[in-house]
């Protein structure tokens, strides 16, 4: 692909990642046509604060990624309100709901949807993914209603503390016996279970739902859970719907190698949606994050104008803002690694003698050192960094 | 409204109007002023909202914020002892006619 830049760059998702592929092509030069389509009606916007800020707050006018002016200034064809409904890999079109458009290259940013656990009345629970969602959401909230969040995850307990803060009583249910288990240390989840049960937040460990009615949530014990508002934030899946029906590889997402182009060579897959070697181990994984999503779209957007195509090689970052507690990630831990707490409350995630992940709560300074230690080559092993010796020299 | 003027790497500079209560950052954003990244909306996550506030202006934009300092360690262009993150920086009545510099690379 080096030198020979397609005519046109089709994305499918206005997400973080679709907007930035779009503008990471300008960026870098890239003179062909850029397609961006998304089946939502406002401009593209930021997800992250629907849990957060917007939700507290309900101000609209700083959730835009980008001014309108800049989809004109960048000469990239913004498509609302379009849905994208199959692919035709033979003729090299995306067929959406205004039409069919033409690519040269395709980047699929579809990213995730709500996974819906088998629990009878899921319809009587909100979902939160968009912000018409989110919108829906506060509007339901305008007065006090009580609150059972069903799943543990970081979307869940966001949305705890901020409708707690609002004054609703809330019950979060989780089926595992922690909550955000696949994603942090046993240490850090503990000390987010006291953090919001010290808000007066209910936590239901090992307690899955059994049904949702109109008033009230069952649980698996059997107990009738009064309530007015029902969240369903019991984790994400791929949206893999347009490349599977096209016949692309996947499995827990779009299947990519580490260039991000996935089994047809004229289409790339970014951020949520796409399966990718993590550059560390190799395995196949998908991350659910702005940093994925952004730094997914750099990669092919350099390989898609010309550039060297070097494989997707960023130090992994992750945050979660929830009442006065910011959660910080760097690096990128799979669920079975070591965890070792730190006396300054850091932990530190090892995949035997390699760090794979440091896990902060308000500190700033711990997170930046490791996240800037994880992007070079030589970083201290296991034995090294517990000692204190690293610690030391480095201070 | 409080006034805010960007100047870029290349010396062209852009005023604009900003609300009272919105940063630096969400000013230039809104503005589709070049150069302001801003990937993580303003968490302090990353350093991509960068900026230089002018000399006559760093008295009133104040000290770093906790966890700023940190932050822009990981800026991609030079940090001086006048680099802030624009998202930290809350437009007020005093900050009328405010001059930031753009830096050469935010990514």
């Amino acid at each position: 692909m080096a030198g020979a830049a397609p005519g046109r760059v089709v994305i499918v998702g206005a997400g973080h990642g679709g907007v930035q592929m779009a503008a990471s092509l300008r960026q870098e030069g890239y003179a062909g046509e850029v397609v961006l389509v998304s089946g939502e009606p406002d401009l593209p916007y930021q997800r992250p604060p629907l849990s957060k800020a917007y939700l507290k707050t309900g101000n609209e006018t700083a959730l835009p990624l980008r001014p309108g002016s800049f989809f004109e200034k960048n000469a990239i064809d913004l498509r609302l309100d379009t849905r994208a409904e199959a692919i035709d890999r033979a003729s090299g079109e995306v067929r959406t709901s205004r039409g069919r458009i033409g690519y040269d290259h395709l980047v699929l940013a579809t990213g995730a949807r709500n996974l819906r656990p088998p629990v009878p009345g899921l319809d009587n629970a909100h979902g939160l993914r968009t912000l018409a969602d989110a919108r829906q959401m506060r509007e339901a909230l305008s007065e006090t209603r009580r609150c059972v969040v069903i799943g543990g995850g970081f979307i869940g307990l966001e949305f705890a503390a901020v409708a707690r803060a609002l004054g609703h009583p809330v019950t979060v249910v989780e089926a595992a016996s922690r909550p955000m288990s696949r994603s942090v240390s046993a240490a850090i989840s503990d000390r987010f279970v006291d953090l919001h049960r010290g808000m007066g937040t209910v936590i239901e460990l090992d307690m899955p739902a059994s049904a949702v009615e109109a008033d009230a949530v069952i649980l698996g014990d059997g107990r009738n859970l009064p309530a007015d508002f029902v969240l369903l934030a019991a984790g994400v899946e791929a949206d893999v719907d347009l490349a599977r029906e096209a016949g692309l590889d996947c499995e827990n997402g779009i299947r990519t190698d580490a260039l991000l182009r996935t089994s047809d060579p004229a289409i790339s897959a970014l951020g949520d949606c796409a399966s990718f070697p993590d550059p560390r181990t190799g395995r196949h994984v998908r991350s659910e994050c702005v940093q994925a999503a952004t730094d997914h779209a750099r990669t092919i957007a350099r390989r898609l104008s010309g550039g060297a195509g070097d494989a997707y090689a960023a130090v992994p970052w992750f945050w979660s803002d929830q009442a006065e507690y910011k959660l910080q990630i760097a690096g990128l831990a799979y669920p079975s690694d070591d965890s070792v707490e730190t006396p300054d409350g850091a932990v530190y995630r090892f995949d035997g003698q390699t760090l794979t992940a440091v896990e902060t709560i308000n500190d700033a300074k711990t997170h930046i050192r490791f996240r800037k230690l994880m992007g070079e080559t030589a970083v201290p092993d296991r034995e090294t960094l517990l000692s204190g010796a690293w610690e030391l020299a480095s201070t | 409204m409080v006034k805010v003027t960007y100047v870029q790497p290349d010396g062209t500079e852009v005023e604009v109007e900003g609300n009272e209560g919105d940063s630096v950052m969400a000013t230039a954003i809104a503005n589709d002023v070049d150069g302001i990244v801003a990937e993580c909306g303003g968490s302090m996550m990353c350093a991509t909202c960068h900026c230089y506030v002018n000399e006559a202006w760093t008295d009133r934009t104040g000290e770093r914020h906790e966890g700023e300092e940190d932050m822009l360690e990981c800026a991609a262009a030079e940090v001086r002892d006048t680099s802030r993150l624009s998202c930290q920086i809350v437009l007020t009545p005093d900050l009328d006619g405010l001059r930031v510099q753009v830096p050469e690379a935010q990514v």
